[in-house]
């Protein structure tokens, strides 16, 4: 049995989805455009792996083996639309700059990668807190580069809050740099496979400075799952 | 029937990185002075500030890898990563955008990728296309070249436009900048002017873009002495003017009203230069004698398409870029057959 702090640590850390495991990395590479369109996504994603993962402990007993992974995907889908549908209720511009990555949230292989890995084989009480650092991780990931590439491509950060937050929000815009032109290259496609580059390169740097530190401590085991 | 030997003593040649990158920049020369002479002292520090760049990114990145940075500065493949890149940037350019591509074309081309020798592509061709994705309005901005008629900055007016991004009051940027005659050509042909009209229009020589049609001539002639000295593969430039030659012979027959000559084609934009000096990098290029031939008319026909149909005006770096991701393959399909061994090795 897993203890609860290496679940949250494993989430967040070494075996991060986004930077160790490299799932979901669809849309993990196509909304971070900013901060804020990262955020919606981020948030998203953690409140369906933890429903998702609650649920499917709590059916694991009932659910033959033979029919799990149509039962798994019919669980994410029916969370995945509940979601999108609240965010079209409450978040509409949000909801509809995000666009299809809502629905595409199902497709999402960390989803069904803890589904079928973690939930399934484990109570309900871990794989809720599973879950939860999965889904944490991947959405640190998501701010982060989605950060990094609105600070390089616009020269603003949390730019259109008020999506998220409310007209208050509007005023949340920091303009970093005054008159940037912008380097649309940070904002385009291959500005996010660069970004996501550099962040695993620095993620393994630190590793390997910790581990120097410590010598004694052996390295974690890593799990990595190689589907896609 | 005579063998002749010759005697003792044996002079190896010398031919190491540093000398043959020399070789390349010294051949740059001629192409680089008729840029000037055209287009004015924006060239003079886009290759000043580019190749300064290069050379420190380089340092730098080398002394953050542990490697001896004094003997791999010294093999000059950075100032001519450097060198490359300015003479391909627009002569009014802010000071940043040489700074900018230099530093991506070494920091993330070349070093990220393991280094000298371990480039997949060509790093001079990266730094500009991340810079004309990036920067669409200042990477468009051509001044008028010598000729035309325009006005023209001094070296110091030059040099505060490069830092400052100010010009002198009585010469708004529209009176210096024009567009360039493969911009031109496009939009005109794309307006069905035909090209029989185009032609008439003063940005046209008698064979290629006014000026550009001498900087081509130039850049070949440097490229000539390249293939002398041996320091190029001739398949590569062969393979790549051939293809664009073709390719544009062949519309150029079927409709001679809608598309442009072979001649232009040759003797405008960066022909000539991506043909003798960025195609045949070493690295990023197919090494097989056959693959070259391939490699190069790749490239060719890539550039015509892009001029063509594309959205941008010119088309080397992408064909270049494009053409260097396919040059594993085509070195795998073209191996020589290992003297031997039957023909039909699997």
């Amino acid at each position: 049995m897993t203890s609860y702090p290496k679940l949250v640590r494993d989430g967040f850390w070494s075996n991060n989805v986004g930077l160790v495991q490299l799932l979901g990395l669809c849309p993990l590479l196509a909304v971070t455009g900013t901060f804020i369109n990262g955020l919606g996504l981020g948030l998203a994603t953690l409140l369906t792996l933890v429903a998702s993962n609650t649920i499917i402990s709590m059916i694991r007993t009932l659910v033959r083996p033979e029919v799990r992974i149509p039962v798994f995907v019919l669980v994410i889908a029916s969370i995945v639309t509940v979601i999108e549908l609240s965010m079209s209720a409450y978040f509409h511009e949000l909801y509809s700059v995000l666009g299809i990555f809502i629905p595409l949230i199902v497709t999402n292989c960390a989803i069904i990668g803890r589904a079928e890995a973690f939930a399934s084989k484990n109570t309900v009480g871990r794989a809720m807190v599973d879950g939860f650092s999965m889904g944490f991780g991947f959405l640190l990931v998501l701010v982060v580069l989605g950060g990094m590439r609105e600070i390089i491509g616009a020269g603003t950060l949390f730019a259109q809050a008020h999506m998220m937050f409310g007209e208050a929000a509007r005023t949340l815009t920091f303009v970093l740099i005054e008159d940037y032109s912008g380097f649309l290259l940070a904002v385009l496609p291959p500005g996010a496979f660069i970004g996501l580059g550099l962040l695993i390169a620095v993620k393994n740097l630190i590793d390997r400075r910790l581990e120097r530190r410590s010598v004694r401590q052996a390295a974690p085991s890593t799990q990595i799952a190689h589907a896609s | 029937m005579e063998f002749p030997t010759q005697s003792s003593p044996y002079l190896p040649p010398r031919n190491d990185v540093g000398r043959l990158m020399l070789t390349v920049i010294l051949a740059l020369i001629p192409g680089a002075l008729c840029l000037m002479w055209f287009f004015g002292w924006g060239v003079l520090f886009n290759l000043v500030i580019a190749t300064a760049t290069a050379v420190a990114g380089e340092a730098l990145i080398l002394r953050l890898r542990h490697r001896p940075v004094r003997r791999t500065l010294m093999d000059g493949s950075a100032v001519l990563t450097g060198l490359l890149l300015g003479l391909a940037l627009p002569p009014l350019a802010p000071w940043w955008i040489p700074v900018v591509g230099a530093l991506f074309a070494i920091v993330v081309a070349k070093h990220l990728y393991g280094g000298l020798g371990y480039n997949p592509f060509n790093p001079a061709m990266v730094g500009f296309v991340v810079l004309i994705i990036s920067f669409p309005l200042q990477m468009t901005q051509w001044s008028a070249p010598a000729g035309m008629g325009q006005e023209s900055l001094s070296f110091v007016e030059t040099f505060r436009m490069t830092m400052l991004e100010t010009l002198p009051a009585d010469t708004p940027l529209d009176t210096i900048t024009m567009a360039t005659p493969l911009d031109r050509a496009k939009s005109d042909l794309s307006q069905d002017l035909t090209w029989t009209e185009i032609k008439t229009n003063p940005l046209f020589g008698s064979f290629g873009g006014l000026g550009w049609q001498w900087i081509n001539a130039a850049f070949l002639l440097g490229g000539l002495a390249l293939l002398q000295q041996r320091a190029i593969a001739w398949q590569i430039p062969a393979g790549m003017l051939g293809g664009l030659f073709l390719m544009s012979l062949f519309f150029y027959i079927g409709d001679s009203d809608t598309f442009a000559s072979p001649a232009f084609h040759l003797f405008s934009g960066a022909t000539m230069l991506g043909a003798f000096f960025i195609a045949t990098d070493p690295i990023s290029a197919a090494t097989t004698p056959r693959g070259r031939l391939y490699f190069g008319a790749g490239i060719g026909v890539l550039i015509y398409i892009i001029r063509t149909w594309g959205g941008y005006p010119d088309g080397v770096a992408f064909g270049v870029l494009l053409m260097n991701m396919a040059a594993p393959t085509i070195d795998y399909y073209t191996r020589p057959r290992v003297f031997g061994h039957a023909k039909s090795d699997e």
